[in-house]
């Protein structure tokens, strides 16, 4: 049984920690994931800005990365539903096509692994803090990913979690976006650490990082203490202080 | 205003929406009323019980008659006459003006009192009636405001979204020639005055149409101020503009659409009026006109025939859902859209309609593809996938922005390949030593102008993951737990079933 890690590039690049967590966490239950070294980005700014065959060259390499894997594990949703378009791109490629169908069928954001795959929902993790919850849209929305995160945080010993007002709406990111019509992004990534500030909470935590290094970098333009945690993190960390 | 004609109007989106974010009366204007619609959206769908099973519905019923729509548009048309409605066929948006002014001369009218119709804007009527010398007169709350304003709707069903009442008690007080207090009650029983005059003045009631009934040749309108019934009661001529797409095969049909679009819109229940109308007058009819033309309006819409990505797009109803749940549109309204139909739907639309990729290429921009406005949609347009298959065209086309598309190639060259991608990480960590102070990079020009403007970028971290692989693997393969029997078998049996189901991510929501 194959169970690899697909970091995704901001992880790899900006988030290593995250990466490092979900590795040490999964130990614990006897995952001990692979790293395919030659994946790369899963080509979503380009796919997402039209360049079709830039992301097809990128859609190449993670297709190629994971081809012997039994599952992939990511920390995106964002990421892995990013690979649900492979078949879009490939969709005049018959040949590619069915390497990228078998690739989606084996593709997890990390929550939906952990709970639906290895059945767990209460790690046995302590965090005594206030936390609250963004729900990043692609895994939320596309991806179908609302109830794993959920349960897992009601697991965690100590937390009080506080619902985050108007959760829902998107951060500003959107890639390109966040650069092309800057303004437009930071009015809503504003926004979102208005709610986020509303909430008093001492962590937000999320599942993706594009999404959390868009909000952490407005709070901390802001001088907002908040301490912004991939769930990954709180889980591992609330483990290891048991 | 700034944002009063469209003469004036700047050029591109993102200038458009300079405008928006920096007039606060607008945005606040804005954001209360998308609150409060999406709130009431949510409620009545989770009210109704059953919404998903609903919106499929919808969605079949959709998909159903624009597959078919020659027939059930034929079939509509013949109802029609047999009825005794005038039914004519306008291609553009010229022929369908020019057949609404034959009318009017032919009626001698000086006045036309229209109810709210979204077509009818797409058309630029009242400016083309008024260049004949016959008033228009907006009977819909919102569009007679944005009329005396001399704007354009900026939202499909609430046309004056942008405006707070003390703007709009400042409007009304000017054609009232008198000051009116900032209060519903005072202004809406002003308007209400003032338009019965003009109800029962008009040669013409011009109304758009919110479903056509193939199997009973009968149009639906759908109203919460009894002015869409005056409009189609009162004046003894009656012309209908429909786009072509409004058909749907039958009154059982209706129902899912009855129930569907004020919840979606407003979060009512039912509409206030919905008035079915099958023809003019008859003998034993109290009230109706003498008269009655429908004029179906193609303009651009049998163009997303046959596309498999954007034929969808006929299916939309109009109730403005994805509008109030965009978080897009709720900084910038609906001007910065810059065409008649504004927010998600109107993004995909104009250029689809227009034809012309080149003058509205780039709206397409204005998304952070959350996918909001799909969620919200009652009869689930994809509409964050046609924003990227639009961005896609304009490439294929060459309408691309070239700095960008160097970009995009850089991009593809270093992600596709791990060591380049290593390298490129190696040099960022390079550069950053320049402008990284405590863990963060501030610096607001060139690429980080934007982003530095509300944020602070994070620091490379001296390792990558990949960096610490080799050793984070190592130590844990020592001290690695014994997976449990039931997560093994599970595992096995999920791979199992994946290879003898085949393909697709079953396991997704």
């Amino acid at each position: 049984m194959k169970v690899s890690l697909f970091i995704t590039c901001l992880s790899d690049a900006i988030y290593p920690r995250v990466g490092e967590a979900m590795v040490r966490l999964l130990a614990k239950y006897g995952v001990q994931l692979d790293f395919p070294n030659v994946q790369t980005c899963c080509g979503q700014p380009a796919f997402n800005s039209g360049y079709w065959d830039e992301a097809r060259a990128t859609a190449r390499t993670i297709i190629d990365a994971f081809e012997d894997s039994d599952f992939v594990i990511s920390p995106s949703g964002s990421c892995t539903y990013m690979i649900h378009h492979y078949a879009d791109l490939f969709k005049d490629d018959p040949a590619m096509l069915e390497r990228a169908q078998r690739l989606q069928a084996k593709a997890y954001e990390f929550t939906q692994f952990l709970v639906q795959v290895l059945g767990v929902s209460d790690v046995g993790a302590v965090f005594n803090h206030k936390v609250t919850y963004h729900p990043s849209c692609h895994g939320s929305r596309l991806l179908g990913v609302k109830d794993e995160p959920m349960q897992l945080l009601q697991g965690v010993e100590g937390l009080e979690f506080v619902p985050l007002p108007f959760a829902e709406d998107c951060c500003g990111f959107g890639g390109t976006f966040a650069v092309k019509m800057a303004d437009i992004s930071g009015a809503m990534v504003s926004e979102k650490v208005d709610h986020i500030k509303e909430t008093d909470a001492e962590v937000l935590v999320g599942l993706d990082m594009a999404c959390l290094m868009n909000i952490a970098g407005n709070l901390r333009y802001r001088g907002e203490p908040v301490r912004v945690m991939h769930l990954a993190e709180l889980l591992y960390e609330g483990v290891t202080q048991r | 205003m700034s944002h009063a004609s469209t003469a004036t109007k700047p050029k591109t989106v993102k200038a458009r929406a300079d405008l928006a974010l920096n007039d606060e009366f607008l945005r606040k204007a804005v954001k209360f009323t998308t609150e409060r619609l999406r709130l009431g959206k949510k409620n009545a769908s989770e009210e109704h019980g059953n919404w998903d099973d609903w919106r499929e519905r919808g969605r079949q019923i959709r998909l159903h008659t624009i597959a078919h729509l020659d027939y059930y548009l034929n079939l509509f048309v013949d109802n029609a006459r047999a009825n005794g409605v005038h039914v004519h066929f306008a291609d553009t948006a010229d022929e369908a003006v020019k057949l609404s002014l034959a009318i009017a001369e032919r009626k001698a009218a000086k006045s036309v009192v229209k109810s709210k119709s979204m077509v009818t804007e797409e058309l630029h009527l009242n400016h083309a009636l008024e260049g004949i010398g016959v008033e228009a007169v907006e009977t819909d709350l919102g569009e007679y405001i944005i009329q005396l304003a001399g704007e354009t709707p900026s939202h499909i069903i609430i046309p004056a979204i942008h405006k707070n009442r003390y703007q709009i008690a400042e409007l009304l007080s000017k054609e009232a020639g008198e000051t009116l207090e900032p209060d519903t009650q005072v202004l809406a029983g002003f308007v209400r005055k003032k338009l019965r005059e003009k109800f029962l003045e008009a040669d013409i009631g011009m109304t758009g149409c919110n479903f056509a009934i193939a199997e009973t040749g009968s149009m639906v309108l759908f109203e919460n101020e009894g002015n869409g019934r005056m409009v189609s009661t009162v004046p003894k001529t009656q012309i209908t503009l429909m786009g072509m797409e409004r058909i749907i095969p039958s009154f059982e049909d209706l129902e899912v659409m009855a129930t569907l679009l004020p919840r979606s819109a407003t979060g009512q229940k039912l509409t206030v009026y919905m008035s079915g109308i099958t023809g003019p007058r008859r003998e034993v009819d109290g009230d109706g006109p003498e008269e009655m033309h429908i004029i179906i309006v193609d303009n651009g819409r049998s163009l997303q025939l046959g596309d498999p990505e954007f034929q969808e797009l006929l299916n939309c109803i109009r109730c403005g859902a994805c509008l109030n749940a965009c978080p897009v549109y709720r900084h910038i309204g609906g001007h910065a859209y810059g065409g008649t139909y504004s927010g998600p739907i109107g993004a995909v639309l104009t250029p689809a309609l227009n034809k012309n990729v080149g003058e509205w290429d780039d709206i397409a921009n204005a998304s952070s593809l959350c996918g909001a406005c799909y969620e919200a949609c009652p009869v689930k347009i994809p509409l964050h996938d046609m924003l990227v298959y639009l961005r896609r065209r304009k490439v294929e086309r060459g309408h691309g922005n070239r700095a960008e598309g160097m970009g995009m190639k850089g991009f593809a060259a270093v992600a596709g390949n791990s060591g380049r991608m290593a390298r490129a990480l190696k040099l960022g960590k390079l550069g950053q030593k320049l402008v990284a102070r405590d863990g963060g990079i501030r610096l607001k020009i060139g690429p980080l102008k934007g982003w530095n403007s509300y944020r602070v970028t994070p620091e490379l971290p001296k390792q990558s993951f990949r960096d610490t692989w080799k050793t984070l693997e190592g130590e844990l393969r020592g001290g690695l737990q014994e997976m449990d029997e039931a997560t093994r078998d599970r595992m096995a049996r999920i791979v199992q079933e994946r290879g003898q189901g085949g393909k697709g991510g079953g396991h997704h929501g």
